[in-house]
């Protein structure tokens, strides 16, 4: 090549790059205007719901790739920041909800379609309601938990309708068909997918989404990414703002933080407790907190074996825990106290509620000496993939309990141990977490303290008069006697105050951080982000 | 040579099996109920009874481990209970991952430890060898991920020179098509740029932090060895023969020193290869360590089986690659020794 030639190439190409780079730059701009980068510690491990073991992460999947019938409203709470609201349903892939005295029928939005572009029909919704109850697991307990039981119970009446029948009057049931479980599945194209050991395709729904919602997954790659993409053809609400969203996964909580505070990633969700307090006094970016409803952190007692079979001992044990110490220690100071009431007796029926106990040695030996129970050994046990926070609050209680006479070894269980553990109702003592999704005392009660003795009783605690109490407030409840109810609600309350199997410590919030440009975020029952309400400005 | 290796390749054979076989009762043995984890929350002792079915786990450990043998012998892994994905296609994509890091971490580690430990023996004593000292001690004893976080927290935090400490690629990059899986040489490849650019930015810390991890073992190995050599009777010969210093210390001391080096060399990068889980998580890093550590926390038998098998073959084939070198570098050790 002569020297000529190539410095005209040479000019040629640069003017070239000259040209171009511009427009590649504004492509780029535009591309990242409409795409959402959201960092969190974990990522699906599943994209459907009704799969075996999806984790959290994996309802996220769900959430915003598939369609329910309907949905619930958002309203602004006193701190102005925004949440479902509990008791206000809106249509979502049902344009109408009739309900009747024992059934409920939804007529379908016109022009749904699904994905690949097939039509939504009452049989795709029967087929999907007939999934979650059969494929066993969560998914179908979740059914059951708003008496959602049968096939028969479900039923298209043409194309257009379909009709849920009740098998009993129960509160739980609207709001469980607007949990994450009952999403709408493309039952043709399932139908292509299953095998004769997989008849409900739950193989190729891990990892394919095949439903009509806002977004679907372009491309994941387990633990690393997941990248979703705008279906521009969903009638299921407002079209959102952002075309794409990336989700990456981010193990560390301190390169969270700073990939945040550099700007380099739009959301950052569920935050520790100390990652939030040190960047809200920061100021650098939008940090919103809510309480998780129906969810505390207690400290539960093995009520069926020696020693805390007493209740003296409980309750002397509920009035040596170091409440404030703890919310100081573990959470920062970020957490709602469940402690310090006036009297274990309530008077509402609100939950959760602070206890009528607190801090308070000298009370607590004093019902030491009236147990009769000599000095005690135990253990205490916690999830070690909750370390973070249960690590800090068995030190405190094994400290404190050290001075009226119960000497505490500390048990730390593997993560993948802790369900197990549960199950076996063999630790005498443990910090724990529970939430319901369904915000209802009776729903918290029925897991937590009922005589069917589920997992979550993990104080073994069985007592025909809370039985009594709880049903009370389910039939209550279904035929909406309000007075009832709430003698119901106060009583059961009271009881578990005062037999304290479980010793509530505090209410958590989730925590999450944002640029200042995004807006819409919303809290919801399920703890996952909804990018539909999403805004990028 | 070929029937030397073919040979060895027969030895491997019933440590292999041994592998298989310890894999998979380990695996049964660990505590944790898989059929309990996944049922999720809000399991009933029915939904668990459903799940075990579902995974099998109801039957007798002699037939599960039939199967399981009878899979493998057709190249099938399992699947991953927790992604639901192929243990061969996510080990496949993973694995790459790694080695790239390891070995860009390595490779920047023999080239600063090397001439730093030949320096530390020829000068012994000197303000080299003492830096030689310091290196090494402060390396091995600086926990990985304490040094990744201080770099991500220099680099990118404070300085911006480093991007985002968001994994193999910035979000927004686009990946190169897959050829070796090896982002680098498949980026290049292709004349893809742009994304050379984006992953080779993404690599620095962490190969960094790799590298200043595994200074301390060459280094201290080829000060070690080179001094002994250095003190050899071949040594001083050579010196009084006249030869020049470099001829002396390249060409005689360094090549007779070299193997215990290339022994370190091989066990670095092994252990650096499934066992940097902490640099891994630290730079978002999608490699087979923290692929192998979910698993084991979420009790999913078949990518730990997966990844200890794999370990165990690219063991076994680094340590033939091993005694091959041994026999270019010194004669006197063929493989017949």
């Amino acid at each position: 090549m002569k020297r000529r030639e190539f410095l005209k190439s040479a000019t040629a190409l640069a003017a070239g790059t000259a040209i171009s780079a511009p427009a590649i730059f504004s492509a780029a701009a535009q591309t990242r205007q409409e795409t959402l980068l959201l960092v969190t510690e974990n990522g699906p491990n599943n994209l459907d719901i009704h799969g075996v073991g999806t984790n959290r992460p994996g309802y996220e999947a769900s959430w915003n790739c598939y369609d329910r019938l309907i949905s619930h409203e958002t309203k602004t709470l006193a701190d102005g920041s925004l949440s479902y609201d509990l008791d206000k349903f809106k249509p979502e892939l049902a344009e109408d909800m009739t309900t009747g005295d024992m059934s409920v029928t939804f007529k379908l939005k016109k022009g749904a379609t699904f994905h690949d572009g097939t039509p939504i029909t009452a049989n795709d919704v029967k087929w999907s309601f007939d999934r979650a109850v059969s494929v066993g697991g969560f998914p179908t307990v979740q059914m059951k938990a708003g008496s959602l039981v049968n096939k028969e119970q479900f039923v298209a009446v043409d194309d257009n309708t379909f009709r849920v029948d009740f098998i009993k009057k129960d509160r739980m049931t609207i709001p469980d068909i607007a949990v994450i479980v009952p999403s709408i599945y493309n039952s043709g194209l399932l139908k292509k997918n299953a095998t004769e050991k997989d008849p409900w395709a739950l193989e190729y729904t891990k990892s394919n989404t095949a439903g009509g919602g806002a977004y679907k997954v372009a491309s994941w790659k387990p633990g690393v990414e997941t990248v979703y993409e705008r279906h521009d053809g969903w009638v299921g609400g407002k079209l959102p703002q952002l075309k794409r969203v990336i989700w990456r996964t981010i193990p560390s909580a301190g390169n969270r933080r700073a990939l945040m505070e550099r700007g380099d990633a739009d959301i950052s969700f569920d935050l520790p407790a100390k990652d939030f307090t040190e960047m809200k006094k920061d100021g650098k970016l939008k940090l919103v907190s809510n309480p998780i409803g129906n969810g505390m952190y207690s400290v539960e007692l093995n009520v069926k074996n020696p020693p805390f079979n007493n209740e003296k001992v409980r309750q002397a044990i509920a009035y040596a825990i170091p409440y404030q110490k703890i919310i100081d220690a573990a959470m920062f100071g970020h957490a709602r106290p469940l402690f310090g009431a006036a009297s274990n007796t309530v008077t509402e029926s609100v939950w959760p509620q602070p206890t009528g106990y607190s801090d308070n040695i000298a009370k607590a030996k004093e019902l030491m000496a009236a147990s009769g129970v000599g000095p005690i050994e135990s253990t205490i046990s916690f999830d070690l993939g909750d370390a973070v926070n249960s690590e800090p609050i068995a030190i405190l209680i094994q400290e404190s309990l050290g001075q009226i006479g119960i000497k505490l070894a500390i048990n730390k269980v593997p993560g993948a141990n802790w369900r197990s553990e549960m199950a076996k109702k063999s630790m005498p003592m443990m910090v724990n977490f529970f939430s319901g999704w369904l915000d209802y005392p009776e729903y918290f009660f029925f897991w937590c303290y009922s005589g069917q003795n589920a997992i979550f009783n993990t104080p073994s605690y069985v007592d025909k008069d809370m039985d009594v109490l709880i049903d009370g407030a389910y039939a209550a409840a279904a035929i909406g006697d309000k007075a009832a109810y709430d003698k119901s609600v106060t009583g059961f309350i009271t009881k578990a105050y005062n037999d304290v199997p479980r010793i509530p410590l505090f209410q958590p919030y989730l925590n999450v951080a944002m640029q200042k440009n995004i807006s819409g975020y919303q809290y919801w029952f399920h703890r996952q982000v909804d990018y539909r309400t999403l805004v990028k400005a | 040579m070929l029937a030397t290796i073919g040979k060895r390749l027969v030895t491997v054979i019933p440590t292999l099996i041994g592998v298989v076989i310890v894999t998979f009762l380990l695996t049964r043995v660990l505590p944790g109920d898989p059929a309990v984890y996944f049922a999720g929350p809000a399991a009933t002792p029915e939904s668990i009874a459903e799940v075990r079915k579902s995974l099998g786990l109801d039957r007798p450990l002699p037939e599960q481990f039939l199967r399981y043998v009878s899979d493998l012998a057709h190249g099938n892994f399992g699947n991953s209970l927790s992604t639901g994905r192929p243990v061969i296609t996510e080990i496949a994509s993973r694995l790459p991952a790694s080695a790239e890091l390891t070995l860009l971490g390595l490779v920047l580690s023999i080239i600063i430890a090397v001439p730093l430990g030949i320096l530390a023996a020829v000068k012994q004593g000197s303000w080299i060898d003492h830096t030689c000292r310091i290196v090494a001690t402060a390396g091995v004893s600086l926990p990985v991920f304490f040094t990744g976080l201080l770099l991500v927290y220099v680099f990118y935090f404070q300085l911006g020179w480093s991007p985002a400490p968001v994994g193999r690629l910035d979000a927004f990059a686009s990946t190169p098509p897959h050829i070796t899986g090896f982002y680098l040489i498949d980026s290049l490849v292709t004349g893809n740029f742009e994304s050379f650019r984006a992953a080779f930015a993404q690599l620095i810390l962490p190969a960094l932090t790799l590298c200043i991890f595994s200074l301390a073992p060459i280094t201290r190995m080829t000060r070690a060895s080179m001094l002994a050599v250095l003190a050899s009777e071949f040594v001083r010969t050579a010196r009084a023969s006249g030869l020049d210093d470099r001829t002396v210390i390249i060409t005689y001391a360094f090549r007779n020193a070299m193997l215990p080096v290339v022994t370190t060399l091989g066990m670095v990068f092994s252990f650096l290869l499934g066992a940097n889980v902490l640099v891994e998580k630290v730079f978002a890093w999608p490699g087979i360590g923290s692929y192998a550590v979910e698993a084991l926390l979420q009790s999913d038998f078949a990518p730990v089986q997966g990844f200890v098998l794999t370990m165990a073959v690219l063991y076994v084939a680094l340590n033939l690659l091993i005694d091959i070198l041994y026999g270019v570098i010194d004669p006197r050790v063929r493989l017949e020794g």
